[in-house]
């Protein structure tokens, strides 16, 4: 049964991730959810010391918060005229830092460790189980990664095209009339959601990993965003696995052989994709020079 | 009293503290062709995009059709310049074009059978229904610009606001651009272009607005085109301008 979890909350966090990272690569804005997955931190620190509990709604709600409170620093910097690069650099490190304040001033009396929260430790999830009038349903974490990927698919599906228009070409989006702010905030907002939800598993760190590279990956394999969207979760799906049975044979971190079996996938999909791999355009190149010789 | 297609009074606009357009104000004439012309960072642009409301104004009042533009969004049709999107997104021409139903659908309806109907006969009309499966990083970028303009077709407007249509496509895009908007004119639309060449302008269009971070003048070609204007709205460059002004109309 352990492996089927670990696996089921892999996927879980690779699907959730895999779909919003698509978005952020397309955006550009794959640093940005970088510094979400940091400055979410001091948000969970809080939770914890506002409920002395590991209670998961509220670490949620502690971070989402936090996550658009990112959002939205990073634009103001911006705005007052600082780099982006900048900006996220700032915002991300400062409120990371007040969080690991926040965790090792009050470490005597909560049960929050810093390593787990940065790498988290995914084989621990099948012990912290969600039991309901004395029914074991299974682990906390499935069922919490399991309601934000049901809600990341809601929203997205609801709004497909507000959320490709906004992507491709925001100024006609807002033109017409669609609120491009609004939706920027919601998918940042299901940015800090799915960070949070994952970070258990595969922790603050990694799970930039499972934002980025899936859908980086889909995006070399594909020319339509419906595409990209279902080859970037099914990237991340195998990665998962493969990165479990890796771990199990390395005796190894499974978060770090999850991203690593990614990163394995990337680089293959760099070189071969038949349409933007190394390749592909070698040989084009090659056709053209015989071509015009 | 008539209402113009569109009526700006008094508008500010700055980025930052810096002012770029000052107390413009000014009507355009229904069913007319109309070059927006002015020097690099004249505003000329940042009218569009406060017209549109996609940057804030400092003050003023802008109407459509006698009306604030959010009432009337879905009789304005866009074309940004091309360089504002990425022409690596995964997609292609036809998916492009539908994008200008978008805001037609309101907020569930998702572009079906008639949407890519109608996509389809836009792109027909701008001569690339070839490439309507083409993934649009492969297209040309003349190609890419028709895709834009086929995609404003497809808002099915009344009033059209192109942002340097004409910058960098190859001559067959510029003729075909060129046949579009006549059309639109026929059909009693109202066009309004950004335009850069002034080699071009008198051919081009119908009525003229001189822009140099104030409105310098506004009406028929013949009667604005002229060398006195243009010198006022591009100050010391004139040498060259001379030549275009001094051609008479029709002889181009």
């Amino acid at each position: 049964m352990a492996d089927f979890w670990i696996i089921l909350t892999g996927t879980l966090v690779a699907a959730t991730c895999g779909v919003l990272g698509c978005f952020l690569v397309l955006r550009k804005m794959a640093m940005v959810g970088d510094a979400i997955s940091h400055s979410v931190l001091p948000g969970i620190a809080i939770a914890f010391l506002v409920s002395s509990s590991r209670d998961s709604l509220l670490m949620l709600v502690g971070a989402a918060v936090l996550g658009l409170i990112t959002v939205f620093l990073i634009q103001l910097l911006q705005q007052g005229g600082l780099q982006s690069d900048a900006s996220i650099g700032i915002v991300f490190t400062a409120l990371f830092a007040i969080g690991v304040i926040l965790i090792s001033r009050n470490a005597a009396h909560i049960d929050l460790d810093l390593d787990c929260v940065l790498f988290g430790e995914i084989a621990y999830v099948q012990w912290d189980t969600l039991i309901w009038n004395g029914y074991d349903l299974g682990p906390v974490a499935v069922w919490m990664l399991g309601g934000t990927l049901v809600l990341v698919l809601a929203v997205i599906g609801l709004f497909y095209k507000q959320f490709k228009l906004c992507a491709f070409d925001p100024a006609l989006a807002a033109a017409v009339g669609i609120p491009v702010a609004l939706f920027h905030y919601l998918l940042m907002g299901m940015v800090s959601l799915s960070t949070v939800a994952s970070f258990e598993s595969v922790g603050a760190i990694l799970v930039v990993g499972m934002l980025i590279v899936p859908a980086s990956t889909a995006y070399l394999l594909t020319d339509r965003l419906s595409v990209m969207l279902l080859y970037s979760v099914l990237i991340g799906a195998v990665s998962s696995a493969g990165g479990y049975y890796a771990a199990k044979w390395l005796d190894a971190s499974i978060a770090g052989a999850m991203i690593t079996v990614a990163g394995i996938l990337f680089v293959l999909a760099f070189v071969f994709s038949p349409l933007h791999g190394l390749m592909a355009r070698y040989q084009k190149r090659r056709k053209l020079k015989t071509a015009s010789a | 009293m008539m209402t113009y297609p569109l009526e700006v009074d008094q508008l500010t606009v700055a980025y930052q503290k810096k002012p770029v357009l000052r107390s413009v104000s000014f009507q355009i004439p229904s069913g007319k062709l109309i070059g927006v012309l002015g020097p690099n960072g004249a505003g000329k642009s940042t009218l569009l995009k406060a017209v549109l409301g996609l940057i804030p104004k400092v003050e003023g009042e802008v109407k459509i059709f006698g009306q604030p533009y959010r009432e009337q969004r879905k009789s304005v049709g866009y074309v940004p310049q091309r360089e504002s999107v990425d022409w690596d997104f995964p997609t292609n021409a036809l998916d492009v074009v539908m994008m200008g139903r978008y805001g037609h659908l309101g907020w569930f309806r998702r572009p079906g059978a008639k949407e890519r109907e109608l996509a389809m006969e836009c792109l027909t009309k701008v001569g690339m229904a070839d490439y309507a499966g083409r993934q649009i990083s492969q297209l040309s970028g003349g190609q890419q610009q028709r895709v834009f303009l086929a995609r404003a077709l497809a808002q099915n407007a009344k009033l059209y606001f192109m942002d340097e249509p004409f910058a960098g496509v190859d001559a067959t895009t510029e003729k075909a651009i060129i046949q579009l908007l006549h059309e639109l004119k026929e059909q009693g639309k109202t066009v309004l272009v950004v335009h850069h060449d002034l080699s071009t302008v008198q051919e081009y269009f119908d009525h003229v607005m001189l822009l140099n971070g104030e409105l310098v003048a506004s009406g028929p070609t013949s009667d604005i085109f002229t060398p006195g204007y243009l010198q006022k709205t591009y100050g010391g460059r004139i040498a060259m301008l001379q030549d275009f002004a001094a051609v008479p109309a029709g002889k181009v």
